[in-house]
This record gives structure tokens, sequence and C-alpha cells, in this order.
């Protein structure tokens, strides 16, 4: 049986959501109305003569291999930022939840890292990890050249992992933490006085029960990935060196605002939405049936 | 007891007066695109104006750089929110002619009489900033060109005291340097305008054709079939052999911060940059400009422009452009030439004002030294169709592009000869994109 809740009296429920969905018009479905609009038309930098061209902004992205690199350069950031942010906060959350000498300070500390903004983390990564100036350039003292964000690819793109995973694993933490202080004390005690050890409480207990906010996160953090990791792209690599860092944010941000090539950049963001949209409903669909929310 | 009423009633009444003097004051907006100590300066440039007269007001506010500064500009444009005056940069040009949204400076000066004698500047700043039919649509204001910075103690390593004057010359030096024990001769980073636009200039080839651009926007990118291609396949080979580093704020380093602390003998770098390297060069290094080497074999042609101009834009008021006049006839005065390459490395962009200079005796101080070959390089010869400048659409992007596929190739993960090939596919697309976007416009 659904159990609904209604209100008798509209007017009231309409005029009290109206200031939220005023909202939501104004900074979502009209922009996102003249993105749609700006992706099938060619629009000049100064305005004006838009010309309707249909599909041939998409065209045009589609046969284009450079644009195929930064899809590909997005997921595998994704991906490794995921997994890598999600690891780090749980880790912390289990550890800080075990209430360790001094867990009051990690709690208060690990929280950090989210409150700092985006390009000051990459700012701050980019100097500990300079190849010849860095902290970490000690490692090339004894290895020339093993690490070198400014000229290897690869390495460019971990470096964005890691600060993309510091920051997001600290927002990760607070969630999983709230997770495990929420699951009754009474269940891990009992296992423990049947002599289950911590892993095997945290595996068989903890983790099953944390389902809903680690579905909750992942969500989070793929959207996150995709679309709001411009700031540390910007100022650490620049997408560089030789586009291995062109994520597909980014590439919409110098396609739009440094090529003034706003039609192709709109193009670009449509496609960026359905395909975070379409992310979003395969783990509505798919991931969350295996989920049970207590 | 009524002169002293009468005299305090005068005195409220000026001081009134030049109260609602200064309220009334006209102001107006100009926008500029340097950071850090060029941006002070900017300001600088403003408060000398506001100091020098009291009709007039000059907000200077700077956009965080020169792209943002256009982005800026057209997106306030497009809520009507405009500045009067802006300041674009040489890349930027295009745009500026193409929009609709400018009031010509050749008409402004007209229509605001303000006395200007287009003539009076250096015809390579001129022409690189003229439309096809030789109008002025801005006023050229900051100007720079590209020159090569070397370590003279470096250089006195292998019993030089000269600078090197081809490429030749230049490379094999570098390489006995390194026998000498220099670690790193040469810093470069994968900025196109030094290796590029400035090389294929003063090699007087083309980087596209159609004059690069000033004939058309239906040109085509070339530079993957210059010599441009064995200039970075040279360079790649002073990489592998170590006497050359790769030097950007990512490696730790930028080039010029890696010339002025002494660890690599030589750079290609803006005269723009001379004030800082000055600055910042560590005491009692020995270091000196000259002009950029030429291939032997090749007759060296005048090098490009760089730097920006000042656009005025539309839809402003009567009194608004007027003040915007009078800020610019300030500009324009000798004195404040002198000011301008006093306070930065900027060139004067005027006959008069490098006369000025030179009776002055501004390049026989020690610290000023050397940037008249900026001047000298960018009039060594009259322009012609590849030295006059680049007028391809959204040449931001092309340099993007250049630029990647460079680090592709200096990185090794490509061959030289294929990742300019790539670069120019991909530029040719961006310029067919351009016209594409611009249907039915044409080059003024």
């Amino acid at each position: 049986m659904d159990k609904r809740v209604t209100f008798a009296n509209l007017w009231l429920a309409s005029a009290l959501i109206a200031p939220q969905l005023l909202l939501v018009f104004i900074f979502f479905y009209w922009p996102a109305s003249q993105a749609v609009y700006w992706a099938f038309t060619t629009q000049p930098p100064f305005g004006g003569s838009n010309e309707w061209i249909g599909f041939d902004n998409f065209k045009q992205i589609f046969t284009d291999r450079v644009y195929w690199n930064s899809v590909s350069v997005s997921i595998i950031f994704s991906v490794l930022t995921t997994t890598l942010s999600l690891a780090i906060g749980l880790m912390m959350a289990l550890l800080v939840d075990r209430r360790l000498k001094g867990y009051s300070v990690y709690r208060f500390l690990y929280f950090w890292p989210y409150a700092i903004a985006a390009p000051a983390v990459g700012l701050a990564f980019r100097f500990i990890f300079a190849p010849e100036a860095g902290f970490l350039s000690a490692i090339n003292a004894f290895y020339p050249n093993l690490w070198n964000p400014a000229l290897k690819g690869g390495d460019a793109l971990a470096l964005l992992v890691f600060a993309n995973s510091w920051k997001m694993g600290a927002y990760n933490f607070i969630f999983f933490l709230a997770g495990l202080q929420s699951i009754p004390r009474s269940l891990i005690e009992a296992a423990a006085l049947d002599g289950a050890s911590v892993v095997r409480r945290a595996r068989d207990i903890q983790l099953p029960l944390l389902a809903p906010t680690f579905f909750f996160l992942l969500m989070v953090n793929i959207t996150e990935s995709f679309v709001d990791s411009f700031g540390i792209v910007d100022i650490t690599t620049g997408g560089g060196p030789a586009r291995a860092t062109d994520i597909m944010v980014y590439k919409i941000f110098s396609d739009g605002f440094k090529g003034l090539d706003y039609s192709m950049a709109a193009a670009q963001s449509i496609v960026l939405m359905f395909l975070v949209i379409s992310l979003t409903f395969i783990q509505f669909r798919f991931v969350e049936r295996r989920i049970h929310y207590t | 007891m009524k002169r002293p009423n009468l005299a305090s009633v005068a005195l409220l009444t000026l001081l009134s007066a030049s109260a609602a003097q200064a309220q009334s004051k006209v102001k107006f907006e100009f926008w500029h695109g340097l950071t850090a100590q060029l941006g002070d300066v900017m300001e600088g440039h403003c408060k000398r104006f506001n100091d020098s007269q009291s009709k007039f007001e000059a907000v200077c506010i700077g956009q965080g750089g020169y792209d943002k500064a256009e982005q800026n500009t057209i997106a306030a444009y497009r809520s009507k929110q405009q500045p009067t005056l802006v300041q674009i940069y040489d890349a930027g040009t295009v745009n500026f002619m193409l929009s609709g949204a400018i009031y010509p400076a050749n008409q402004f000066v007209k229509d605001f009489n303000i006395k200007t004698d287009w003539s009076d500047y250096f015809p390579g700043i001129a022409n690189y900033y003229a439309t096809s039919k030789g109008d002025m649509w801005s006023f050229p204001y900051n100007s720079s060109t590209a020159l090569m910075y070397w370590n003279k103690d470096a250089w006195a390593k292998i019993g030089k005291t000269k600078a090197p004057e081809t490429i030749e010359e230049w490379f094999s030096d570098l390489r006995k340097m390194k026998a000498a024990g220099m670690e790193c001769g040469f810093a470069f980073d994968y900025d196109t305008w030094m290796p590029l636009e400035q090389f294929s200039a003063i090699h007087n080839i083309p980087v596209a054709t159609k004059s690069n651009g000033y004939d058309g926007m239906d040109a085509e990118l070339v530079f993957n079939k210059t010599k441009f291609v064995d200039y970075m396949k040279d360079w790649k080979k002073l990489l592998d052999e170590k006497v050359a580093r790769i030097q950007t704020a990512q490696t730790g380093k930028t080039k010029n911060q890696a010339f002025a602390d002494g660890t690599c003998a030589s750079m290609l770098s803006s005269v723009a940059d001379h004030g800082v390297i000055g600055a910042t060069a560590v005491p009692g290094m020995k270091w000196g400009v000259a002009m950029l080497p030429v291939y032997e074999g090749f007759k060296r042609q005048n090098s490009l422009v760089g730097g920006a101009s000042i656009w005025i834009m539309q839809g402003k008021s009567k009194e608004e452009y007027e003040a915007a006049a009078a800020y610019l006839d300030f500009l324009a005065k000798a004195d404040e030439a002198l000011w301008f390459s006093t306070v930065t490395g900027y060139i004067p962009v005027r006959n008069s004002g490098f006369e000025f200079l030179k009776s002055n005796k501004f390049y026989e101080d020690a610290k000023y030294a050397g940037r008249e070959l900026a001047i000298a390089s960018l009039t060594a010869t009259p322009t012609s169709g590849n030295s006059r400048g680049i007028r391809l659409g959204n040449f931001t992007q092309i340099r993007a592009e250049i630029r990647a596929e460079l680090e592709a190739a200096f990185t090794g993960t490509k061959d030289m000869q294929t990742a300019l090939n790539d670069a120019a596919d991909r530029s040719n697309q961006i310029l067919r994109r351009f016209e594409q976007t611009f249907k039915g416009k044409s080059l003024p």
C-alpha cells in the first residue's frame, strides 16, 4: 500500500513551492533551453544573426577525434576519482567510527579539504607535485623523469585524480560517518559478543547497512567528476599535456569561452547533460534495485 | 563684522562649487587585460590622466587577462553593459572587426576631433591592426615584439661576447656550452608566438595562405610545409640531447624564471618581459637581448608586433565618448610614451614617441639598453604579405591546437611532422567553422 500525503489546499501548496520552482526555472530550464537553441544554430560571439543548421553542430562534434578523446579522458577520470574518493572516505569513516584515541580531532580535520575551493586545491597540488621544484621532485632525483605531469599525460591525469579525490574524499567521509553512526550499536555489539573481528563486522554488518549512503555518494561523485571538476583542471594542467587531461567540461569551456564558439560549446553541453542524465538513470534502474533502505 | 562673513560665504561657495565639479566629472570605463605589475601600470595610466585634468574621470578595470577582457566585453555587450574603451589583444582583432559592436577609430577621431597622425605609427604596428583598406579601427597601445634573451656569463664560458645571429650559430653555441658544463642552454615552452608566428615573419615564410588571412576568410594554414617544421625538429633534437629544456608553470619554473635565475642560458620572449627579467635576475648576472636569430640563407624580415590595441565600443553616450577621446588624446602624448616605456618593457608605438625617448637618452640607461633592438627588429624591412601579421578567425583556438600537438611531439608521443600535419588539419577545420559562424560576412 502506498501512503501518500495530499494537500487539500492546492493554492497554498503551489505558493509554497513557487519560489523553488522559479529558481529552478531561472537557473536551470531557461539557460538549458538557450543552450538547446544555440546547439542547433550558429551563434556569432557578439550575438545577433543565429542561423539554423540542424544537427550540423552535433555531426561536427561526433566526427571529431579530439572530442572522443575528451570523452574517454572524462570516463577514465570519473571512474578513477570516484573509486579512489569513495575508498578514502569509507576507510577514514570506518577508522573514525571506531572511536580510537583522538577521533574527534580527526573527525573535525578530515572534512576540511572539501571546504577548500577547487582552484586552491589545484594550485596546491600543482606546487606539491611540480616535477622540478615540488615536494615530489625528490623522487626524480633517484630516477630522473619518473614523475613529470608537465610532460607525461598519465602523470598529469593521475595528479588530477589525486587532487579531486583528496577533496571529494572529505565529502564522502562525512556522509559515510553519518551513515555508520546511524547503525544501531546493539548490532555491532552483538556481533562482537559472537566473536566477529573488526574486519568481519565491517564486512557483514556495517557495509551492507551503508548501501543507501554508498549509492547516494556514487551518484554524487560520478556527476561531480563529470560536470564540476573544471576548477582543478584549469589551474593544475590546463587540459594538457597534449590533451591528456582535456575532460569534457574543460573542452566546453575552452571551445566556448576561449574559442568564442558558443554553439559548439552549447552542443557539447547538451551531450554532456544527456550523458549524466543517462548515467543517473542507469544507476537508479539497475543499482538502486539491489539496495534495501532500512 | 561683515568682512569675515563675506569671506566665509565666498569660501563656502568655492567649496561647494568644487564639490559639485567633482560630482559632475564625466566618467567612462576602460577595461584592460593586463595583470600583476603590468595591471598596476594600466591603473597608473588612468590615475595620471585623472590627475592631469578635472573634467573627466577614467575608471580602469582589470579583467584578469587578455582572453578574459575579450570574453567579458562580449558578455557585457550582449547585456548592454559594455565599457567605452577596451584593450583587446592582437589575436582578438578579427572578432572585433567582424563584431558590428565597435566604433571604428578612424571615424571616432573625425567625429570627436582628436588630432591623429596615423602615419606617425610605425608601419609594422599600424599595418598589423589596419583593415584591408588600410583604415585604422583601433588604437595600437601596448606593443612589443620577440627578442632573444641571452646570458652573457654563459656565453663567456665558450669565449664569446656576442649573441649569435644565425640559428646554426646559436645551436652550435648551445652544444659547446653543454660541453663546457652549462646544463641548460635554452628554455622554451609551448607558446607558438615565438617559434611559429615570429619565426615565420622574420624568415618571410607564410603561416597561412592569403597573406596569413589578411586577404580573405578562406585562408588555409600551411605552416606544416615550411621551414618551421625543420625549426621544430631542431628544437626536438636539442631537447633530446638535453641541451634545451621545457620550462612551464607545470614543471615548476617558467622559461622566464629559469632564465632569470641563471639555470638556462637563453630563451625567446617578448621585449615586454625586459623589465621583469631586469628586476628578477640574480644579482650580478650579466645578460642581454638580441634580435631573434635567422637560419643561414634567409634574409631577415621585420618581426611581428604583439600586444594589444584599444577599441571603442558602440552604444555609449556623447559625454562618455568625449571623455574617452580626451583619454586617447592623453595617451598619445610623448611624455606618456616615455613613462609607459620606463615602467614596462613595451615599446613606443609612434615614431615621435621613439624620437622623444631617444632624445631623453632613454636607451643609454643600462636598465633599458637593448630595448631599441625591438624597434630595429620591427622595422627591419617594410612588411610583406608574410610579415604583416596574422589575421585568422579564432586564432586563439588555432594556437591551442598547435600547442597541444607540439606538446605531443616534444614529449615524444608523436613524430613532429605528423603532429604538425594534424595541427594544420585541425586548425583548418577551425577556420572553416569560423567561416560558417560568420557566414555572409567578410573582413573589412
